[in-house]
């Protein structure tokens, strides 16, 4: 570990202060590490389905906790209470911390108005996946799904996240897009709040 | 430090997660259970104001005879609640937000569970030592 004789040490995590998040994390051993969560996974479950859903309970934690440490440090101690913001934090502060930059973009749903995509050209975790023909439309988005619903269900916007292969025309590889359909408690309450 | 002061964090799932009695004065067990219920019965109001504000501190919101329920809303509406009789609102804010801090330490460590109940004895004294200090 690099560094590690630097590091001051503290006899709980309590008296440390909360990371200033300026480090940056080699992607050579993010890649390995995400490997081995999606091997270990795929080696508990016997359909696709259930592995999506474990890689996305495993992003679901990254996400709550995520949501609390960025309001705190980059945001000042704010709330987001609106959908729009809570969208536009995903988008930005959120991807600018856990992938170095904005996700490439946020839109509405044309056909239903609860559902918001994000989309990104080359998703960090599908950079060096390619996905077997008999495992379907597996994706290992999924994870990143996760977090995004971790964020949105922790903040109070509760939704149904996935993620989605989309072919592009003219590029190789399909893009990723972060399908987000909101319950309908959360459009009542937007209503409500005007 | 005021004479009465009851400190409960709650979980967004609506559960108790920590509570202490932070008070000066001589603990009587009838009180401290009629602080948990004044503390509870304040919830609903949170609820509601929680949205209209993006702020996090949500001052005073509820009062019972002498005694004043402030409340701090964390983003994951985790709700950081004080029952005192003290006036000191600056006070109160630098208490709950050094707790919050305190708050996002154990969240972040991987081995707690979100939503459950803050066993470390670690937390208790230092929320103790910060009551003393602004409270």
């Amino acid at each position: 570990m690099i560094g590690v004789g630097k590091i001051k040490q503290y006899s709980n995590v309590l008296d440390k202060p909360l990371s200033k998040g300026k480090q940056e994390v080699s992607l050579s051993a993010f890649a390995f590490l995400f490997s081995e969560l999606v091997q270990y996974n795929q080696a508990q479950v016997d359909n696709i389905a259930e592995l999506e859903r474990r890689l996305e309970d495993a992003g679901y934690a990254v996400g709550a906790r995520v949501l609390e440490l960025l309001c705190h440090r980059d945001k000042g101690n704010r709330r987001e209470t609106r959908l729009l913001g809570i969208l536009s934090f995903v988008h930005s502060t959120v991807w600018k911390v856990l992938f170095g930059k904005v996700a490439d973009s946020l839109e509405k749903g044309t056909e239903h108005e609860d559902e918001y995509m994000i989309s990104e050209k080359e998703l960090l975790v599908n950079r060096f996946i390619s996905i077997p023909k008999d495992m379907g439309t597996f994706n290992c988005g999924a994870f990143v799904a996760g977090i995004v619903r971790g964020v949105l269900d922790s903040a109070g916007f509760p939704a149904v996240v996935t993620a989605h292969f989309v072919p592009m025309e003219g590029q190789q590889r399909p893009r990723t897009t972060i399908l987000i359909k909101f319950a309908e408690e959360v459009l009542r309450r937007e209503a409500r709040l005007g | 430090m005021a004479s009465t002061a009851c400190f409960i964090i709650v979980s967004r799932n609506d559960i108790p997660i920590y509570e202490a009695e932070v008070g000066s004065a001589v603990k009587k067990e009838d009180a401290a259970q009629q602080h948990q219920f004044i503390l509870h019965a304040a919830l609903d109001v949170v609820q509601d104001l929680a949205w209209t504000t993006s702020a996090m501190f949500l001052k005073a919101i509820d009062r019972f005879n002498d005694l004043v329920v402030s409340v701090y809303v964390t983003a994951g509406h985790t709700r950081l609640m004080l029952l005192h009789d003290s006036r000191n609102e600056d006070g109160i804010k630098s208490f709950f937000q050094e707790v919050h801090e305190l708050y996002i330490k154990v969240l972040l460590n991987p081995l707690y569970l979100p939503g459950s109940r803050i066993t470390s004895s670690h937390f208790d004294t230092k929320v103790r030592a910060l009551a003393r200090k602004y409270l």
